[in-house]
């Protein structure tokens, strides 16, 4: 048992060296990229958009930014780091390995959401130069920070596994992942569109995440938290057993 | 108990979606080979390109499944029983792979780890120092030249002291200094006990090196024997000549033919005289005769040109 996870833990350490080594990119960019929008959406929209009322749209755009750059980039980081090393060969080093496909789940996910709490925390305290939010439910911050990050890790070891070239998985990054999170509520209140789109919208599970996370900074959002939690652990669990079974047949990484 | 054991394997690759169209089979890549390596043995898997011998270790290594037939290492089937059967392994690939976000000593800390292993350091020195990288420790991947990466390649399949060391063609492609360093290592690590599975395309070395040798073609085991009884079974003498004028095809469907030199196989005086008069009532000028005892090589080309079923020298 000790060997296990001294097994996967060394995969953990080594998936967070690896994007931690590129800090710049992996990290410091992202933030570069969720400050820009802030400055130029906030700048834009800041005097003509009240949300819930009485929130200024600064404060309401950067839960949202947040939420978004942690999801982005637990995303990023397991389908890159398995779609490189699957091109490059390197992956062969971990395939030799007693590592069980638990420990490669524990592992790929979990520097995931060491990445993209990472970077959410790095977006949340440059944008609060801007505007600083609430902190209504802390604890709910917490749990959709930290489900947010599992759910898109998960969902980027099961796109890495998939994948075969780049350009597949820049069609699963930039045909899914990119619209279901821009379409999630990030930039504007659900509340705020025509019934049919609301109806769309709840149909997207970034949504309930985003909502979710921004009701632990104002305590309002468009659905339940309980509810926005339910569906986003439910989805992360299923994704989670889709990702395990990959990993215990060795789909597309063992022949 | 054998150190490595494939009974009765398997392996067809499914066809692909154009194969399909066509109606045309997957390839059988391995075709019912069984055979086991002992503890302590150096054992040579041979064949042309094709024939099966990455196939085979890729399934003992666990990064393909048979499609039939079991796999075991010390007694651990590599399927069910995968992370007992991968402690015992160590398996320096065929492709020159490397993580290029590291360097050599952190790749190998990293690769003990993977194994539990936590404090491994002086091992590794002595891996570094053993393989001639202890200056390269600090050096990223993607600095090292290929043979050096090839240096790394093996110390990360010893990281973690495997009983059974699996090297696919260790040598393609590297300098002589290299060879030597690894040969080196790799046989006192034999003596100290290892079983080593080889696959080379240098048949020297293999003569050399291994104690018992398992020759493939396109799929299938068609001589299995000690290194000394492979050696026997071909013709004991060959007779060597230079020459710049083409061979009879008699002769030369029986030749191994490099550039102006030619080898034949020949038992005895009489079959030399014989070739020669051959030669000479066919207008072919010789020049540099000499005669030589048959090798590897030439155990191996005559098996590779023999019929497609097993020879009887395939136990």
């Amino acid at each position: 048992m000790m060997m296990s996870t001294t097994g996967w833990r060394t995969l953990l350490y080594k998936e967070t060296l690896r994007f931690w080594k590129v800090g710049f990119q992996t990290v410091g960019a992202p933030i570069l990229t969720a400050v820009l929008y802030l400055m130029v959406f906030g700048h834009v929209l800041e005097d003509h958009v009240k949300v819930y009322g009485t929130v200024s749209y600064t404060a309401f755009l950067i839960p949202g930014l947040v939420m978004m750059s942690v999801l982005q980039n637990a995303f990023a980081n397991s389908s890159s780091s398995i779609i490189q090393s699957k091109i490059m060969g390197s992956l062969v080093f971990v395939l030799l390995t007693p590592l069980s496909h638990w420990g490669w789940f524990l592992a790929y996910v979990g520097s995931s959401i060491i990445r993209g709490l990472a970077v959410g925390l790095g977006v949340f305290v440059v944008t609060i130069f801007f505007a600083m939010p609430d902190f209504a439910a802390p604890l709910w911050i917490l749990v959709f920070a930290f489900l947010g990050a599992a759910m898109l890790g998960t969902l980027g070891l099961i796109a890495g596994l998939w994948a075969e070239k780049f350009d597949q998985m820049a069609m699963f990054q930039n045909f899914l992942i990119m619209p279901m999170t821009f379409l999630s509520g990030v930039f504007y209140s659900i509340g705020s569109l025509p019934p049919f789109w609301q109806g769309v919208s709840h149909l997207n599970p970034f949504f309930y995440m985003i909502d979710g996370f921004r009701y632990g900074f104002f305590g309002i959002s468009d659905t339940s938290p309980w509810l926005s939690f339910g569906i986003v652990g439910g989805a992360w669990l299923i994704v989670s057993a889709v990702a395990v079974h990959l990993l215990r047949i060795g789909y597309k990484i063992r022949g | 108990m054998p150190a490595i054991s494939f009974q009765s394997v398997c392996k067809t690759y499914p066809p692909s979606r154009q194969q399909r169209a066509l109606g045309k089979p997957g390839l059988r890549a391995v075709d019912d080979v069984s055979f086991q390596i002992e503890e302590g043995e150096f054992f040579g898997l041979l064949g042309p390109n094709g024939a099966g011998k990455t196939t085979l270790i890729s399934m003992l290594a666990g990064l393909s499944r048979p499609t039939s037939g079991t796999v075991s290492v010390h007694g651990f089937d590599v399927q069910r029983d995968y992370a007992q059967a991968r402690r015992h392994l160590g398996i320096v690939p065929q492709e020159l792979v490397f993580d290029p976000f590291f360097n050599v000593r952190e790749s190998l800390r990293i690769q003990s780890g993977y194994f539990g292993i936590k404090k491994n350091d002086a091992w590794i020195d002595e891996l570094l120092h053993s393989l001639g990288l202890s200056d390269k420790a600090n050096a990223n991947l993607r600095q090292l030249s290929g043979g050096m990466k090839r240096r790394v390649l093996v110390a990360q399949a010893l990281v973690h002291k495997p009983q059974v060391i699996v090297l696919d063609e260790p040598t393609a492609g590297v300098d002589v200094e290299l060879r030597q360093t690894l040969w080196q290592f790799v046989a006192k690590l034999n003596k100290q006990g290892s079983t080593v599975l080889l696959t080379t395309h240098y048949l020297e070395e293999a003569e050399a090196l291994c104690n018992r040798i398992a020759m493939l073609k396109q799929g299938r085991v068609i001589a299995l024997d000690r290194t000394s009884e492979l050696l026997k079974s071909a013709a004991s003498n060959v007779l060597r000549f230079k020459t710049d004028a083409d061979l009879p095809w008699a002769i030369a469907q029986h030749a191994r033919i490099t550039g102006r030199i030619v080898q034949l196989p020949a038992q005895n005086a009489h079959e030399v005289e014989q070739l020669l008069g051959a030669l000479r009532q066919a207008g072919v000028a010789v020049e540099d005769v000499e005669m030589r005892k048959a090798d590897l090589e030439d155990v191996f080309i005559d098996l590779m040109a023999g019929e497609q079923t097993p020879l009887e020298v395939a136990r």
